[in-house]
């Protein structure tokens, strides 16, 4: 057995050196040299166009088969409410019961079917709320052969399943190594290069450094995602001293927009391998982390943006408003702390495509880890970023008008709804405030035409 | 009907629920996908926490009543039926149903609507709302906008005009009595769209 195993062995190992190298080779030359230099083969963008006409096949044959099984195959209203929610207010509807009831000495004091209203409020929103459905990944139209999006299509024919079937060798066992590979090629030189970067004397040589070597490490991630961008409307990119507000969808957020500029971010200091890239980057260029218990101190955050931006070397700041992850169909409350410094903010919209891949992080729904795994075995992600013309305050607003408008462009461009709830509604109880308001408009109503009455 | 869809076939006791309820198999499947979306650690039933989560309700004076409404007294959860039998008291008024004179009463009648109406003033079900369970109701919705006298006359006056055998708390005849005139249908209840 001994000298029959061994010559076979020598001609394994042969083999997988061979094939070692090659895939290196090809991958160095394929990827990361047009990463160094920001160029592009167009290799992603012929297989987004493939994948697309292999959606489309799926999907018409899983209708086919639907058919003729007389499956329900879409699920009814799947983009309109299940309600349609009364749009009176309670002064409307406490005067409609006052008018239909008989004695006029009832006018104007409380009636039990006062309570109908707020009854019925509450209903309404068991039923369907605008908030919980923000934080829900969007529901598709048609299947994109991941099981994770696959909500109400079933086995409807054996090719449909032995396409996913190859669909799933693809992008666990080719796939998903290739983007590790690159994943921590990229971390990696991220790292070593901006320490490196870190010794050299502060100057210009430094600053054109760093930019090169941020933008080239950055560009490997977003070909360790597969992920696709168009950039529009370059002519509007954030200039120094100032700051950049997007919405946030992902993680993944910064990555995109940090691989075709650069940005000062900001950020709280994290430990391990967070905080080792944290602590490499900000040798290279200067970028503002901060400590657990600094982040608490409002002021203190203020003073240190608007220290950063007055100074016109340093790269403008990277924000999300938001303050929290939102599933992409709609613009969350802005929070008003980046618009309070008073320096020109330049608006970026970033809309995902959801049908190569659902980038929204459900945080609470997994983990860092896992999301990062999904995010490296879906087919693609692909997205659009726009910038916006640069915004500054205008007279007489406050920072939470401006904070709104910017909002409302950004939701504008991207295709978003535009809503007004608060982000932190995620994690956080509502604010009792809220119920305050209520309770302070109905009693308006009913004690205060009652003291109307006392005094006639 | 010819079509089902393997959601629906999911659910047992569909076709049950959909007789009782008066739902069309599209709303249940949607009732179905929010009470889902409302279950988030996908246990089956939902508890006062997941209620307590949607924010619009927190927001409601008379919110934790509402909740209340949905768990039978000594439940702790509630399962899918439920939800939808207690969502069913706020379909409209069916006005072409024929009158069958051995079947139960729809839940979505008028006196349904009332009872489930009733039941949120009347906390501890004795059938008949106290003066006290008047004075809690006026308190949550009043929040403390008024003073305690303020709230106490209003519930001595309605108590007042209500309460016809003079026991000092108002039945559930007394309140059907006193709400005679309101349009019940078109105040509890909600337009599900097709």
């Amino acid at each position: 057995m001994g000298p029959f195993m061994s010559p076979f062995n020598n001609l394994l190992c042969m083999l997988l050196g061979i094939s070692f190298t090659v895939w290196f080779t090809l991958l160095l030359v394929f990827i990361i040299v047009p990463a160094i230099f920001g160029v592009s083969f167009g290799i992603r963008r012929l297989y987004m166009k493939t994948l697309l006409k292999v959606f489309e096949w799926a999907t018409m044959r899983m209708e086919r088969g639907a058919k003729e099984k007389n499956h329900l195959l879409y699920k009814p209203c799947s983009l309109n409410s299940i309600i349609a929610k009364e749009s009176t207010s309670l002064e409307e509807e406490l005067k409609d019961i006052r008018r239909n009831c008989s004695s006029p000495e009832l006018d104007g004091s409380f009636d039990m079917s006062d309570a109908f209203y707020f009854c019925r409020r509450g209903i309404e929103s068991i039923v369907d709320d605008e908030v919980t459905k923000c934080f829900t990944a969007e529901e598709l139209e048609s299947w994109n052969l991941l099981t994770r999006s696959n909500y109400n299509f079933n086995h409807i024919s054996s090719r449909l399943t032995v396409l996913w079937g190859l669909g799933v060798v693809i992008r666990y066992g080719f796939l998903l190594p290739l983007r590790l590979t690159l994943a921590i090629t990229g971390v990696g030189l991220l790292v070593v290069l901006t320490a490196m970067i870190g010794f050299l004397p502060n100057g210009r040589m430094k600053n054109f450094l760093s930019e090169k070597v941020h933008l080239m490490c950055y560009r490997i991630c977003v070909r360790a995602l597969t992920a696709i961008i168009t950039y529009h409307h370059s002519e509007n990119k954030p200039k120094n001293g100032g700051i950049c507000v997007a919405n946030h969808t992902s993680p993944i957020d910064v990555i995109i927009l940090a691989s075709d500029g650069c940005y000062a971010m900001v950020g709280q200091i994290h430990g391990g391998l967070m905080g080792l890239i944290q602590r490499s980057m900000v040798k290279a260029c200067p970028h503002i982390w901060f400590e657990r218990s600094e982040v608490k101190d409002r002021h203190l955050v203020a003073k240190r943006l608007s220290d950063h931006v007055k100074d016109k070397s340093k790269l403008p700041i990277l924000i999300f408003p938001e303050g929290t992850c939102i599933n992409n169909t709609s613009v969350m409350m802005f929070k008003k702390g980046s618009f309070e410094i008073g320096s020109t903010v330049y608006p970026v919209a970033i809309k995902y495509d959801p049908r190569f891949g659902e980038a929204f992080w459900n945080s609470s729904q997994f983990g860092m880890m896992n999301y990062l795994l999904r995010m490296m075995s879906s087919w693609a992600i692909v997205c659009s970023v726009w910038y916006l013309p640069p915004m500054i305050r205008q007279e007489g607003e406050d920072a939470m008008q401006f904070a709104n408008r910017v909002k409302a462009a950004i939701a504008r461009q991207g295709g978003l709804v535009d809503l007004l709830w608060d982000g932190g509604l995620k994690r956080g109880k509502v604010k009792d405030t809220f119920k305050e308001e209520q309770q302070k408009l109905y009693s308006k109503i009913l004690v205060g035409t009652q003291e109307v009455r006392s005094r006639s | 009907m010819g079509s089902t869809s393997s959601t629906l076939l999911k659910i047992p006791n569909v076709e049950v629920l959909m007789q009782e309820t008066g739902f069309s198999p599209a709303h249940i499947i949607r009732l179905h996908d929010r009470f889902k979306a409302l279950d988030k650690e996908g246990r089956g039933h939902l508890c006062p926490q997941d209620f307590g989560a949607i924010k619009e309700l927190a927001m409601n004076p008379i919110g934790d009543r509402i909740i209340g409404a949905f768990f039978s007294p000594g439940k702790e959860t509630v399962d899918f039926h439920t939800f939808v039998k207690i969502l069913a008291h706020f379909r409209p008024v069916d006005k072409d149903r024929p009158k069958e004179p051995n079947s139960p009463e729809p839940i979505n009648s008028r006196s349904n609507k009332l009872k489930f109406a009733f039941q949120l003033y009347d906390q501890d079900k004795d059938g008949k709302i106290s003066r006290d369970e008047l004075l809690k109701v006026l308190r949550s919705m009043l929040g403390m906008q008024v003073t305690e006298e303020q709230l106490e006359s209003i519930a001595d006056r309605t108590i007042q005009e209500a309460d016809l055998d003079r026991d000092e708390a108002i039945s559930f005849e007394e309140f059907r009595k006193s709400l005679e005139k309101v349009n019940i249908d078109h105040k509890m209840s909600i337009r599900f769209l097709r």
